[in-house]
């Protein structure tokens, strides 16, 4: 009797995984990655020719949890038009009975790859203020994210910055029909029995069974890593936001040397990622406005600043004009010595 | 406030400061209202020169080396009139045009750019 290997049997898998695209406009080119519940491939629109990203759903249950927890990543993100959030373009069920989605192929690296060649802090803390006004967009519209991480983030070849993996996502105001009384959204949390992910995993969210999540360690509330529901706001994505600003402003990778961290941005770190949700900013409107003030030199409001701070943030600030006039009165000054002998 | 009104007024208003500095040189004292209106008429034609610099190029360090260079040749043909004190006009000349030069780069509304023209 012959076994099988490993490999053959994995192609085999592989083979049966692929989604039947008859019956779409969409074409199959390649596999992109896998997701929590299912894999994204890239696909051709045939109507419009164009790539989009396509998301298949793994089981082929068009009823079950899985099934209406894809439908309803795409109505979250459906709702979710901005610059800074992928946009869905289409769902659908395909012959054999897997959910799908589209969205935009974006075309870029992955936050944690492209910090590897961003050096400058303060060009880090933009890209960061651009996921806080996605986010900030996100809650606005009452939807949480949930998932709020580096491997969640892409930046496009053009500087893009796009929120990826609404999975997760928690709706707070409800004008989508979504939850039935078992909404697969109240258990999505981390099985105290489960394995934790790897922490750069690329999937690091998984499902590993019927309503069972793993999340990021690291970039999970304490909160939502208890499953504490009830607790849940936006708070919580602030937390992974304030873990997201750490790991930026940590530099990350071997390329790029450690850079000096100030007071300031360490408070603002800390504020963000407190263990209680009340000693946490209040929105992500105030925590991006405490980077942007940190960024422009100005004193944030995560931290009180001593009489010696704050002067030498004020020459810091204005160092030229201080040392053009700071130069014209010595030199007034020397002139009037020299004149007098 | 455009760059060049700013680099006038703050000509004039650090001319008019650098000038009536000259009350503590007890020697020209005498002088000192004539002093005073030369040496603001001086930061006022630098003031406008660096402000049009400012509208055309947008470099602090420029800027800086140009208002420089204007409050430099300004207080030379001033010392040159008064045949002396070169020391004592060019140097706080100099670098008052520094300080428009910074000033006028940093601040001021930059010139209003015309709207492209819309083709259908």
């Amino acid at each position: 009797m012959k076994f099988l290997s490993d490999k053959a049997l994995e192609r085999l898998r592989e083979g049966a995984d692929t989604p039947d695209l008859a019956g779409t406009r969409y074409r199959l080119l390649e596999r992109i990655a896998r997701g929590g519940m299912g894999v994204v491939y890239a696909a051709e629109d045939q109507t419009l020719a164009r790539r989009v990203a396509l998301k298949v759903l793994d089981v082929p249950i068009p009823g079950g949890v899985l099934a209406h927890r894809l439908n309803r990543e795409a109505r979250v993100l459906a709702r979710l038009e901005h610059p800074g959030i992928v946009p869905v373009h289409d769902v659908g069920t395909l012959a054999d009975g897997r959910v799908f989605y589209t969205m935009k192929f974006v075309e870029g690296q992955r936050l944690d790859q492209h910090i590897q060649t961003v050096p400058s802090l303060p060009d880090r803390l933009r890209l960061f203020l651009r996921i806080c006004d996605a986010v900030a967009f996100a809650h606005d519209r009452g939807v949480l994210h949930r998932d709020l991480k580096p491997a969640n983030v892409m930046v496009g070849a053009f500087g893009e910055v796009l929120v990826m993996d609404w999975g997760l996502a928690k709706i707070l105001r409800d004008s989508v029909p979504a939850a039935n009384p078992a909404d697969p959204d109240a258990t999505i949390f981390q099985s105290p029995n489960a394995q934790p992910a790897e922490p750069d995993a690329t999937p690091a969210t998984a499902v590993t069974g019927h309503g069972t999540i793993l999340g990021t360690p690291g970039y999970m509330s304490p909160e939502q890593a208890r499953g504490d529901i009830a607790q849940l706001d936006q708070r919580s994505d602030i937390f992974s936001l304030g873990a997201l600003l750490c790991f930026l402003a940590a530099a990350p990778g071997q390329a790029v040397p450690p850079m000096r961290k100030d007071k300031s941005l360490d408070a603002i770190c800390a504020k963000a990622t407190a263990a209680a949700p009340t000693e946490r900013y209040s929105s992500v409107g105030e925590l991006s406005a405490d980077v942007s003030r940190y960024l422009d030199g100005l004193p944030v409001s995560a931290r009180r600043e001593t009489i010696p701070e704050k002067v030498a943030r004020f020459y810091r600030r204005h160092s030229v004009p201080i040392l053009l006039i700071a130069a014209y009165l010595v030199m007034r000054v020397l002139l009037l010595i020299f004149s007098r002998r | 406030m455009n760059k060049v009104l700013l680099g006038l007024l703050l000509g004039a208003v650090l001319g008019a400061i650098d000038g009536a500095s000259a009350w503590f040189t007890p020697a020209v004292r005498a002088q000192l209202a004539g002093i005073i209106i030369g040496s603001t008429v001086k930061g006022l034609i630098a003031g406008i020169a660096i402000g049009f610099f400012a509208r055309k190029v947008h470099s602090l360090l420029l800027g800086i080396v140009f208002g420089l260079a204007v409050g430099f040749v300004l207080a030379f043909i001033v010392a040159q009139m008064q045949h002396g004190y070169y020391f004592e006009i060019i140097l706080p000349g100099s670098i008052v045009g520094m300080i428009v030069g910074y000033a006028t780069q940093r601040y001021g509304a930059p010139a209003a750019v015309a709207a492209p023209s819309r083709q259908s």
